[in-house]
């Protein structure tokens, strides 16, 4: 940055220099825009969500190499450290759970079928145990065959967060550990000495939880079950080379840079009904740049983005406004809710006038047009996605009718609230996300004609949940009334949504919280009532009760109910969302080439 | 070395100072006046010139100073009259347009992105801000931070180089390695953490007046080394002259000759540097802002709408050109009229 002027400038005749560097740094300031038209379509009937509840380009027909490419890195390829709805989408080439989403397009996808065991999960003892059997005639890459032993070691891997730090902590959390760490530091030989779960036989697995849990099928769909051989365990390097029991094996793994899958021998398809395993290879780039992405998915280079959540704002203006590309293209629902908590901790947001007055005074509509408008997801007038099996929509505060926000309803709550001419509060969100910028200085706008100030406060992303808003210590003494938040379900129900962001008892004061502003009991009372409902459908209706209680309390301000705009390649095979992932279904996808 | 920079220095006296006291010649021009002087052929009498004028007239001969100094005086109006500017020709800075942006798309509908009369430069994406207020106002903020910071630095770099070059020995050892500690800092990193942890309300600032204090702070105390060295530069050679010796062995103190000999002679390559540091320092105030340190949102600045035109260059490539075209002319002229102001004071340098 310190430059001496007079070194750029030093020479004789610099004045030409000068006139000269100014007209090409001009020439090339001005982009050229375009860049490669729509690719050429052989199939017509391509059009906008083919592939949205339903299958598009249906196909058996098996061969060809399925191109991917990743704009970041996967957190790990090891079933034990990974958290991403993407890897687990495509962890399915070369591992195989107790149980799968279903891979069917539509609703059909948010249910489980088995996998690895034969059939759903059994409870018993009120929810507390849950049996599995295995198929059999499973085997791993090298020959050896599948036993429960493997599916418990693997789940004994997962539970040592020191050396796979990147997992969920279901197991951890829910399972009867009685103390138990990790596999590493079992004193038993056979490393199995985990009594929270048992192998009776070869064929059969049994989980002895802590407290009944009425959901654990969707445990035993984690890629923390996918088994792994203990002998060939080699811990943090597993990464390098995961042991395979899908129809993919890895062939060549640069990590950071890309990895290469073939075909499995061993594994046999009449164990399989899920899979079609259509590709013969398949070959996937790391740490490629997003927009770069999105050019090659037109130009027809590459096949498929893995992140799946969707095109960058400035391919969503090029697919949307050209028909040729937009046939393409798909928007997908998502099991994601875009919010802003309201944070009952800070004054005058501890009157539940005041909160109210924030949810009546914000413009929704605003808030839409900072993810893109319809594309970018539809209003959210309360917290559960439609998506999620049970929601139900309902609007407390008229987010549908007075879509502009409600400057009367606002201002006569601010009365009751004893702040009649408005009050100051602050704003945090995450640097740099441009979207949550948009959404934050739309809010300030909006907010201001109610009479209250709001100021913006961004944060680094990477530290936002562990020592920003997601600390109550420092959101509390930085006056964070408003923190924009953004949630998506760990799998697609109540619990998989609900648990982290509206129960009062895993806020944790040291840190790393995404539910930052609702602490209600009666919330918590029905989680505990949910956990224990065995009957799906009686479980499926207490999560829309738990959803009206914290509107009613207006400790949220849902924002929107995310999609992703996904582009299809023309030559993509068998191509459907699945909406246990919202993203296309990765094990069923084939190339045409 | 700092001296390097005014080889026509040696052996020869300039000054834009109260009067000459010495009479040279300078540089072959026309003579200066005496009485009993030369006369035209027609008999007037040849009016002298003092150096000032001189200066001003080889400044107004080189037309693309004279246009990078326009250009100057023009931004300088602009930040000053920024509100009567917007009120009359634009829309509050701040304020939303989004009946005019495409929500899907999230670029203006109107073509080149929303160019009209009304819009003179077109509308931000996604939030249909009036882009022309925006680089009005923020005009304000990127010459008032690089002038400030550049005022900050000429007042330390001229006290310590003065005191520096003119006293020598352990003083001028201390303070020049002072300079290149400075020098050696790691002034992004620095900047970007100290603007991290500064609190609401400090000094009797808060908010952006707060913020933009700390810059000016950062900018202009980090950039003192660049002129002390050359202040430094140009004592070390000034104090050895003859009239400095000649008002010592008068019975001058050091305050007398500092202020009534030396400085008077500092102030044209003061100038000149100053001049040409303020667009450097209004890089730098571009750079921090494109990083999100400095000024919060909304306030516009122009790195600041640098940073938010990265994601939207290929659909709405206007937001990207306007701010950078502003930073591109503002740095481009006062760089111009710099090096036309050097050339004026000291034609050997060209």
């Amino acid at each position: 940055m310190r430059r001496d002027s007079a070194f750029w400038f030093g020479s004789r005749g610099r004045r030409s220099t000068v006139a000269v560097a100014a007209s090409a740094a001009l020439a090339l300031a001005l982009p050229a825009c375009g860049g490669g038209g729509g690719g050429e379509t052989t199939n017509t009937n391509a059009q906008f969500d083919a592939a949205v509840g339903k299958v598009f380009n249906p196909s058996d027909a098996k061969g060809g190499t399925l191109t991917y490419a990743n704009s970041g890195d996967w957190d790990s390829l090891d079933p034990a450290d990974t958290y991403y709805a993407y890897s687990w989408n495509f962890i399915r080439y070369y591992g195989r759970s107790l149980l799968m989403f279903a891979p069917e397009p539509g609703e059909a996808s948010t249910k489980l079928v088995p996998d690895l065991a034969e059939a759903l999960g059994t409870p018993s003892d009120n929810a507390k145990t849950w049996t599995y059997k295995l198929r059999s005639g499973i085997k791993f890459e090298d020959g050896t065959p599948v036993t429960s032993k493997d599916v418990k070691y693997a789940v004994e891997r997962s539970l040592d967060k020191d050396t796979f730090p990147n997992g969920p902590t279901y197991f951890n959390d829910f399972l009867n550990l009685q103390g138990y760490t990790s596999p590493y530091k079992d004193p038993s030989p056979d490393k199995l000495g985990l009594k929270a779960i048992e192998t009776p036989d070869d064929q059969t697995i049994i989980f002895k939880l802590k407290a009944p849990f009425s959901g654990f099928d969707y445990f035993a769909q984690l890629p923390a079950t996918i088994p792994v051989p203990r002998a060939k365990d080699t811990g943090t390097k597993y990464k390098e080379h995961v042991i395979s029991t899908g129809p993919y094996k890895f062939e060549t793994n640069q990590l950071g840079k890309s990895f290469a899958l073939v075909r499995n021998d061993q594994w046999d398809q009449a164990t399989d009904p899920n899979r079609k395993a259509l590709p013969d290879r398949i070959e996937v780039s790391l740490n490629v740049n997003a927009d770069d992405i999105d050019n090659r998915l037109i130009a027809g280079d590459l096949d498929v983005d893995v992140a799946g959540t969707g095109v960058q704002p400035a391919t969503q203006g090029r697919v949307l406004s050209d028909p040729n590309l937009k046939k393409n293209a798909d928007s997908a629902e998502a099991a994601r809710l875009w919010y802003v908590s309201v944070n009952p901790d800070v004054a005058p947001l501890n009157n539940i006038h005041c909160r109210k007055a924030i949810l009546y005074g914000t413009d929704h509509e605003g808030y839409q047009r900072a993810y893109g408008g319809s594309v970018g997801g539809d209003i959210a007038t309360n917290m559960l996605p439609p998506l999620i099996p049970g929601a139900t929509k309902f609007d407390l505060y008229n987010f549908g009718s007075m879509k502009n926000g409600d400057v009367n309803a606002a201002k006569q709550e601010l009365q009751q609230c004893g702040q009649p001419n408005g009050f100051a509060t602050n704003l945090s969100y995450r640097a740099e996300r441009p979207k949550e910028k948009a959404t934050a200085e739309s809010m300030q706008q909006s907010l201001a004609k109610v009479g209250i100030k709001v100021t913006l406060k961004p944060y680094p992303q990477g530290d936002y949940f562990r020592l920003y808003a997601g600390k109550p210590d420092f959101a509390k003494k930085a006056g964070l009334g408003l923190m924009v938040n953004g949630w998506a379900a760990d799998w697609p129900d109540g619990f998989g949504f609900l648990s982290q962001i509206v129960d009062s008892r895993v806020i944790r004061a040291s840190g790393g919280n995404t539910n930052l502003s609702v602490k209600i009991p009666a919330v918590d009372a029905l989680i505990d009532k949910a956990l224990v409902t065995t009957d799906v459908k009686q479980r499926e209706a207490i999560w829309p009760q738990i959803d009206n209680l914290v509107m009613e309390q207006a400790v949220v301000l849902p924002g929107v109910w995310a999609r992703g705009l996904l582009y299809r390649p023309p030559n993509l095979t068998n191509v459907f969302v699945n909406d246990g992932f919202q993203m296309y279904d990765y094990v069923s996808l084939g190339a045409q080439k | 070395m700092a001296s390097d920079l005014w080889p026509g220095m040696v052996g020869e006296r300039m000054t834009i100072g109260p009067e000459p006291s010495l009479v040279d010649v300078v540089s072959g021009e026309e003579p200066l006046a005496e009485a009993g002087a030369p006369q035209t052929p027609t008999g007037a009498p040849i009016r002298g010139r003092s150096l000032r004028q001189i200066a001003w007239s080889r400044l107004k001969r080189d037309r693309v100073a004279m246009a990078g100094g326009a250009i100057v005086i023009l931004l300088i109006l602009v930040a000053v009259f920024a509100p009567l500017i917007v009120k009359l020709l634009g829309h509050p800075p701040n304020e939303f347009h989004q009946a005019l942006i495409n929500p899907e798309l999230q670029t203006p509908t109107g073509k080149f992105g929303g160019i009209s009369w009304n819009f003179l430069f077109g509308l931000e994406p996604v939030n249909g801000r009036d882009l022309f207020s925006r680089i009005v106002y923020g005009a304000r903020i990127s010459l008032l931070i690089a002038f400030l910071a550049t005022a900050v630095a000429v007042v330390i770099g001229t006290v310590l180089g003065v005191v520096s070059g003119y006293f020598g020995g352990w003083v001028d050892a201390f303070i020049s390695r002072t300079m290149d500690v400075f020098l050696a800092f790691p002034l992004l990193l620095f900047a970007i953490a100290l603007a991290g942890v500064v609190p609401d309300q400090a000094f009797g600032l808060s908010g952006d007046s707060l913020r933009i204090g700390l810059l000016i702070f950062i900018i202009g105390f980090f950039g003192w080394p660049y002129i002390g060295r050359i202040v430094r530069g140009q004592t070390l050679s000034l104090r050895e002259r003859e009239f400095v010796d000649a008002a010592r062995s008068l019975g001058a103190r050091w305050p007398y000759v500092i202020f009534r000999e030396l400085l008077p002679n500092l102030i044209a390559p003061i100038l000149v540097y100053a001049t040409l540091l303020i667009p450097t320092n209004i890089l730098f105030e571009a750079a921090l802002s494109f990083l999100g340190v400095g000024v919060r949102p909304p306030t516009p600045t122009w790195g600041g709408m640098l940073s938010d035109a990265t994601h939207f260059y290929q659909i709405a490539p206007h937001f990207m050109i306007f701010p950078g075209l502003a930073i591109f002319v503002t740095v481009l002229s006062f760089n111009l009229f710099g090096d036309g102001l050097r050339d004026a004071l000291d034609p050997r340098a060209r």
